[in-house]
């Protein structure tokens, strides 16, 4: 199945018949000092990636880190493939888990690394040496069984780290920020192999990250997080356009709020319109910046900045200074709290 | 060459600092490896008379004299006996305690790490004395048990500061990691984590063998000279004095194994490794 089928597949009605491979039911984690989670109540459906967007401290680590058996939960269930989990120790859960760093055993080589796990379900040496050939095939990293950990790169370790977890056929695969230790460059390439090697496997995954692109990049489906809480659960497209909260709505990529009375509009810098007709309001032209393919304008209107982004063709003609109409297009509205 | 020799010249060649650093380490060579040269002439000197610098007869009667002496064959077994029980015993004893104060907050954990630290700020002698009348009472004077337990007194501090921090530098998602592969807690233990802190626990059990080979004040007294380890039976000698030469050949048989163990484990011992053991948090 390609990626973009499945992904506008995803929110579909059609999709809820597909098999739920995990289960969260009004699960909560307190911590001692009164943090946690609650509340929490999730479906992920078979072979689909599902990010935890939030930014630090919001739970999203510790929802995953009692998926995988690493925390005991205050109350509620988790079920997978409708068999609770919530008493099983980590050793005995049909997860995987990568964790940002630290992941491998510096003292093995990368090949008993790999087959730690394998022996220990007593799968035969032959399957054990055959499957971690195919295995480091899919990583892209061939050749690399009697190497240490520490003679590989950040982005290399971290390979093999989701390799070693895949080799045990895990039903669930759960990535704790995997990437955030890695440089830009090498990060960007990983998310893409991630994806590939995930529709090509299928298996179901989530993904727990702080960086707004690298959800936006990789899901299926996007929980955003804040305080230990779910603020909108949906697809990429669902959350950069109908975003459900102030939070989410500045959370994720740029967006200008505006505002109107007792409501604010959020609007994105793209969705502000340079018009040359009597528009929705009136600025003057800030700053005028270069992006590459697109112009960034910035633009004061009343006693707010706004932003803009506009082609190059518009973008030439504009100069600091100058007086411009702006058209407010795709928006979401929200009321103003008291 | 010969030029450079002349201490003016050198002075002035090397400038004032470099010469005086120069001096500096030339005494602290002589002061340091003096007495170690003299000890290795001496053990290989049959005859030697006071005035005279070199022996006047050099070969090997002393160490025949030593190996064909049955007291001092049996104190070097004693002293393996006695070194390799303490090591053996306080590891035992003293990596569990190592790992959890590594890995658990408890109550008291600061306390009770510093309690190692308070058998060493005590005077020996004192703590002896009074340990002395506890194993009168429970009959340990004289035995093996009773050195061994002085001899622990001494080593807990190593034994459970260097693992410590060695388990400290053991990061959590490791151990999580192999727990999440299917391995058990007590298999994450033996396969994960102590072969990574291996180093530390290598370096403690050094420290802990050597101090217990050269332990003398303790197993003296405790052991009521039913129990002669090697350097025990120095005291003797030396106290004897009938001729230097025995207590040279002895010195180098202490230092065998010591310089033995340094070597294999050179690797391991640092400054680092020591004053990582000496952290307290």
């Amino acid at each position: 199945m390609s990626n973009t089928t499945n992904k506008t597949a995803v929110g579909n009605t059609a999709m809820k018949d597909r098999k739920v491979k995990l289960e969260i039911k009004n699960m909560a984690k307190k911590y001692d000092n009164g943090d946690g989670v609650e509340n929490i109540n999730l479906e992920i459906y078979e072979g689909e990636i599902v990010t935890f967007l939030g930014p630090s401290g919001c739970g999203k680590s510790t929802i995953l880190r009692t998926i995988g058996g690493f925390m005991d939960v205050t109350s509620g269930d988790i079920l997978i493939d409708g068999n609770s989990i919530v008493g099983l120790s980590p050793e005995n859960r049909p997860t995987a888990m990568v964790f940002q760093s630290y992941n491998l055993w510096p003292h093995m080589t990368i090949y008993e690394n790999l087959a730690f796990g394998m022996k220990l379900r007593k799968i035969p040496k032959k399957t054990i040496d055959e499957d971690i050939k195919n295995m480091l095939a899919l990583v892209s990293m061939s050749g690399c069984e009697k190497k240490y950990p520490s003679q590989l790169s950040g982005g290399q370790q971290q390979r093999i780290a989701i390799a070693r977890s895949l080799l045990l056929k895990p039903s669930l695969l759960l990535l704790d920020e995997p990437f955030s230790a890695l440089d830009a460059k090498i990060r960007q390439q990983m998310r893409e192999e991630l994806k590939r090697i995930q529709s090509e496997l299928g298996i179901t995954v989530i993904f727990v990250t702080h960086d707004q692109e690298e959800a936006m990049a990789i899901s299926h489906r996007i929980v955003v997080m804040n305080k230990g809480k779910f603020d909108q659960i949906g697809t990429p497209d669902e959350i950069y356009d109908k975003p459900a909260t102030l939070h989410v709505a500045s959370f994720i990529g740029e967006m200008n709020f505006i505002d109107q009375g007792n409501t604010t509009i959020a609007v994105r810098p793209e969705d502000l319109l340079l018009t040359k007709e009597e528009g929705d309001m009136e600025g003057t032209v800030e700053t005028v910046m270069l992006m590459g393919h697109y112009v960034l304008m910035t633009a004061k209107v009343g006693d707010s900045i706004v932003k803009c982004f506009v082609n190059r063709e518009q973008g030439d003609h504009l100069r600091e200074g100058m007086k411009v109409n702006l058209k407010i297009g795709k928006h979401t509205q929200f009321k103003k709290s008291a | 060459m010969f030029k450079m020799l002349n201490p003016r010249r050198f002075y002035y060649a090397v400038g004032r600092r470099k010469f005086l650093e120069f001096i500096l380490l030339a005494v602290f060579i002589l002061f340091f490896y003096g007495p170690l040269l003299n000890m290795l002439m001496l053990a290989f000197a049959n005859q030697y008379e006071v005035p005279n610098i070199l022996p006047t007869e050099w070969g090997f009667d002393w160490w025949k004299y030593v190996f064909g002496q049955e007291s001092l064959v049996s104190s070097m077994i004693q002293s393996f006996i006695v070194a390799i029980a303490t090591t053996v015993i306080s590891m035992i004893f003293c990596i569990p305690a190592a790992y959890s104060i590594a890995r658990f907050k408890f109550r008291g954990r600061k306390i009770f790490m510093l309690s190692f630290l308070l058998t060493n700020a005590f005077p020996k002698i004192g703590i002896y004395t009074s340990i002395a009348v506890l194993f009168y009472k429970y009959g340990l004077m004289g035995t093996y048990a009773g050195v061994i337990i002085i001899h622990m007194i001494n080593s807990m501090m190593f034994m459970v500061w260097l693992p410590a921090s060695a388990f400290r530098n053991v990061h959590r998602q490791q151990e999580e990691a192999a727990r999440d592969v299917g391995a058990g807690p007590i298999r994450t233990f033996f396969k994960v984590t102590l072969p990574m802190a291996m180093p530390g626990i290598a370096v403690a059990t050094l420290y802990t063998f050597l101090g217990s080979m050269e332990e003398a004040q303790g197993t003296m007294l405790v052991g009521l000279a039913r129990i002669q380890t090697m350097p025990v039976a120095m005291y003797g000698i030396v106290l004897d004095s009938s001729a230097v030469q025995i207590g040279a050949v002895f010195a180098i048989l202490l230092i065998i194994p010591s310089a033995v163990l340094i070597f294999l484990m050179r690797k391991f011992i640092g400054p680092e490794a020591i004053a990582g053991g000496f952290k307290m948090n």
